[in-house]
């Protein structure tokens, strides 16, 4: 069989040029000035820089603040990609199931993905305002002394929801149109061998659904790591206590507030490298376990 | 007063278009970090400067917050795009100064100019903050401002109390305050009125080779009996209601005493304009209060806050001689005057205070005379300033720390003992870069 092929060896290449340069540019080539910041000890204005080997990383690792830091990412980002799609699944089915207007349905709740991560920080801040707040006074009055300014427990809690909130509609998006392409047959058949909605939903339509969950997870991963930043800048700024400082937060306040280029650096690095890890994970071992 | 802001404003922008078209004027460009009425301000002074002048022409640029315009700057300089003037606030003076060869200091720009520069002209509260350590200006302090005590006159008069003048007369009213129904106090930077300032009003080191003026400082002092003392107390305070301490945020622990649950409030001399359109009640102004255990009676200065303008070096010659022309401008006693009057900052020059004293307004408004009567205080050796690096970090630390003080959540030596650690960590790696 003869093998199709472009007859110019150059217009393939041509052809992805343009996604190669966009990669390059933004990706490859910060990347690289970061590996490479990341072995400096520099002063901000660039005048004097030396090799300091691992120094930097050893330096943040070392501290305590760094430590905790990490931890809170680990659990905060946990928390808001299995809530986010969890919520997000329940609507999703329960949209899907609605005969009768399910378009009005489906507005109301994807029309929050078009708000912006430092909007819906703004949003959060108002509503979490200790004069103003609504759901400040709501919380308070439900007997929970809550108080987000000084307790992490209570700030960390706004930022979740906040969070959260933010990312269901994009969710339900994915999970609906995931729904919608299970086919009707296999629905019909399951309906008639099986009468438990729960467990026809276990066995038959969650598994139908892994590619889209595996996909929606991924990019939830991502979001709850680095997308959260906006609604993290806007409603604590890492506050009380550093507390809700993420990792991508620290990276900003110690390079682009502190001035501190190796070691936001070297964090930058660690970020990159823990991403790269969990997402490598994420393909090795939950992947095999999907069925396209 | 609104409606005549947005014509300034407006009116600046024509006659940049205007003295944009007459050209072969140098241009200066002024990056800033004044936003809302402040920078219509700065936008009302460079067009007064345009148009006394035709040979330059001085654009200014709102570049964010303090930490941004900074960082912008930063970017801007290792691009070679640096501006001529850049606004850089007190606790990244450290930086800056200690970029060998990134800034013109200020004194020899103006001498090397044509524009003699005399450090007597200006007010001693601001003369050093911004010098090097043998009194020469680096940079030009522009928006100085001070911590004050502000308080509600009729919560005060409720409770039958005074403005207290020391820490000791406020445990005495605290009580009465709260039988009256208020929070005593809330305060709005802990580490520049609580930290910083607290050892300028006690007279206290605050680090090591002469709190950085001599030096690249090493060694930060404030694990100190007398911090560890006042934080507990001031734990103690909350604890007991006579002190509200809301996170972190400026506006957070503002808002309390502009709804009238809390009775004082120490913010910023620069807050009295904003203050004066938001609190709905009759407030005074006073000194920060000082420990008379600690000073034994003596009534220090405290620091200026804010931030001065740095000139970038490597710039032609036409352009400096701008900048110098720019600084003159500044520094005169009708424009400090002006700029006093509708920010609230303090003049730095003084010949302006002399101005502002003889044009009465002051009869006026006597609580805009607070904050640079406070500068004016008995100064001795710890008063001058600090100049410590990567302080901006510094004051994350100590932000992280007093958090946890004030949620109960780590005792107080163990706070500083986080606060020193991590301080000293800071302060050595920046030491480590400069060499």
């Amino acid at each position: 069989m003869k093998r199709q092929q472009f007859d110019h060896i150059s217009l393939p290449y041509l052809l992805i040029a343009p996604q190669l340069a966009i990669i390059m540019i933004f990706f490859v080539w910060p990347a690289a000035q970061a590996i490479y910041q990341s072995f400096m000890l520099e002063d901000p204005f660039g005048l004097a820089s030396q090799f300091v080997g691992f120094d930097n990383f050893r330096e943040v690792v070392s501290s305590d603040h760094y430590a905790t830091s990490a931890v809170f990412t680990l659990v905060f980002s946990a928390l808001v990609a299995f809530l986010s799609m969890a919520i997000a699944l329940l609507l999703a089915v329960k949209a899907d199931g609605i005969i009768h207007g399910q378009s009005a349905y489906k507005i109301m709740l994807t029309w929050v993905y078009a708000v912006a991560p430092a909007v819906a920080g703004m949003i959060g801040t108002f509503l979490f305002d200790r004069s103003i707040g609504s759901l400040n006074h709501l919380l308070n009055a439900t007997g929970w002394p809550f108080n987000p300014q000084l307790d992490v427990f209570d700030a960390s809690f706004t930022v979740i929801l906040v969070s959260v909130w933010k990312q269901v509609s994009v969710n339900f998006i994915y999970f609906l149109a995931g729904l919608q392409s299970i086919p009707r047959a296999v629905r019909e058949a399951a309906l008639i061998d099986c009468r438990n909605g729960f467990r026809r939903f276990w066995t038959v339509t969650l598994p139908l659904l892994a590619p889209t969950g595996f996909f929606v997870l991924v990019i939830n991963i991502t979001y709850a790591f680095f997308d959260t930043f906006g609604v993290i800048d806007t409603m604590t700024r890492g506050a009380p206590g550093g507390g809700t400082a993420t990792l991508v937060y620290k990276v900003y306040q110690d390079g682009f507030l502190g001035a501190d280029l190796g070691g936001s650096s070297a964090q930058s690095v660690i970020l990159m490298i823990l991403v790269l890890a969990l997402t490598v994970v994420q393909f090795r071992v939950l992947e095999k376990r999907i069925h396209y | 007063m609104k409606a005549t802001k947005t014509l300034l404003a407006a009116a600046a922008g024509l006659a940049m278009l205007g003295a944009g078209a007459a050209h072969a004027a140098t241009e200066i460009t002024f990056w800033h970090a004044m936003g809302g009425g402040l920078g219509e301000t700065v936008n009302a002074i460079a067009k007064d400067f345009n148009a006394s002048q035709s040979e330059y022409k001085l654009t200014p640029v709102y570049k964010g917050g303090y930490e941004e315009t900074m960082t912008a700057g930063i970017a801007a300089f290792r691009a070679n795009e640096a501006p001529n003037i850049i606004q850089i606030f007190d606790a990244g003076a450290a930086t800056i100064i200690n970029a060998k060869g990134a800034v013109y200091p200020v004194a020899s720009l103006l001498n090397e100019n044509g524009v003699p520069f005399h450090a007597e002209d200006y007010i001693a509260g601001v003369r050093y903050f911004y010098a090097d350590s043998k009194g020469d200006m680096i940079g030009m302090p522009f928006n100085s401002s001070t911590p004050v005590l502000y308080y509600n006159k009729d919560a005060l008069a409720k409770a039958g109390v005074e403005p207290p003048k020391t820490w000791e007369e406020f445990e005495t009213i605290a009580p009465k305050l709260k039988a009256a129904g208020y929070i005593a106090l809330s305060q709005s930077h802990t580490p520049w009125i609580f930290s910083e300032n607290f050892h300028s009003r006690h007279n206290l080191q605050m680090a090591n080779e002469n709190n950085g003026f001599d030096g690249v400082a090493t060694e930060i002092k404030y694990n100190n009996e007398h911090m560890r003392m006042h934080f507990s107390k001031a734990r103690e305070w909350q604890q007991a209601g006579y002190f509200g301490y809301y996170g972190t945020k400026w506006g957070d622990n503002q808002k309390p005493f502009i709804d009238q649950e809390v009775a004082m409030w120490l913010g910023s001399s620069g807050s009295f304009g904003g203050l004066k359109s938001a609190a709905k009640f009759d407030f005074g102004t006073t000194n920060l209060p000082y420990w008379n255990s600690i000073t034994k009676g003596e009534d220090y200065t405290t620091f200026i806050g804010g931030a001065a303008l740095f000139a970038f070096s490597g710039k032609d010659k036409a352009e400096n001689e701008g900048v110098a022309q720019f600084f003159k401008f500044l520094t005169k006693p009708e424009t400090q005057f002006f700029w006093h009057k509708e920010t609230g900052y303090v003049p730095i020059t003084n010949a302006a205070y002399t101005l502002a004293k003889e044009t009465g307004y002051y009869k006026d408004e006597p609580d805009a005379e607070v904050g640079i009567q406070q500068l004016n205080l008995k100064s001795a050796e710890w008063n001058k300033g600090y100049r410590l690096g990567y302080y901006v970090q510094i004051r994350e630390v100590m932000n992280r720390e007093y958090d946890q003080i004030f949620a109960g959540t780590k005792s107080v030596e163990d706070a500083f003992a986080a606060i020193e650690d991590g301080s000293n960590k800071l302060l050595a790696r920046f030491a480590k870069t400069v060499q």
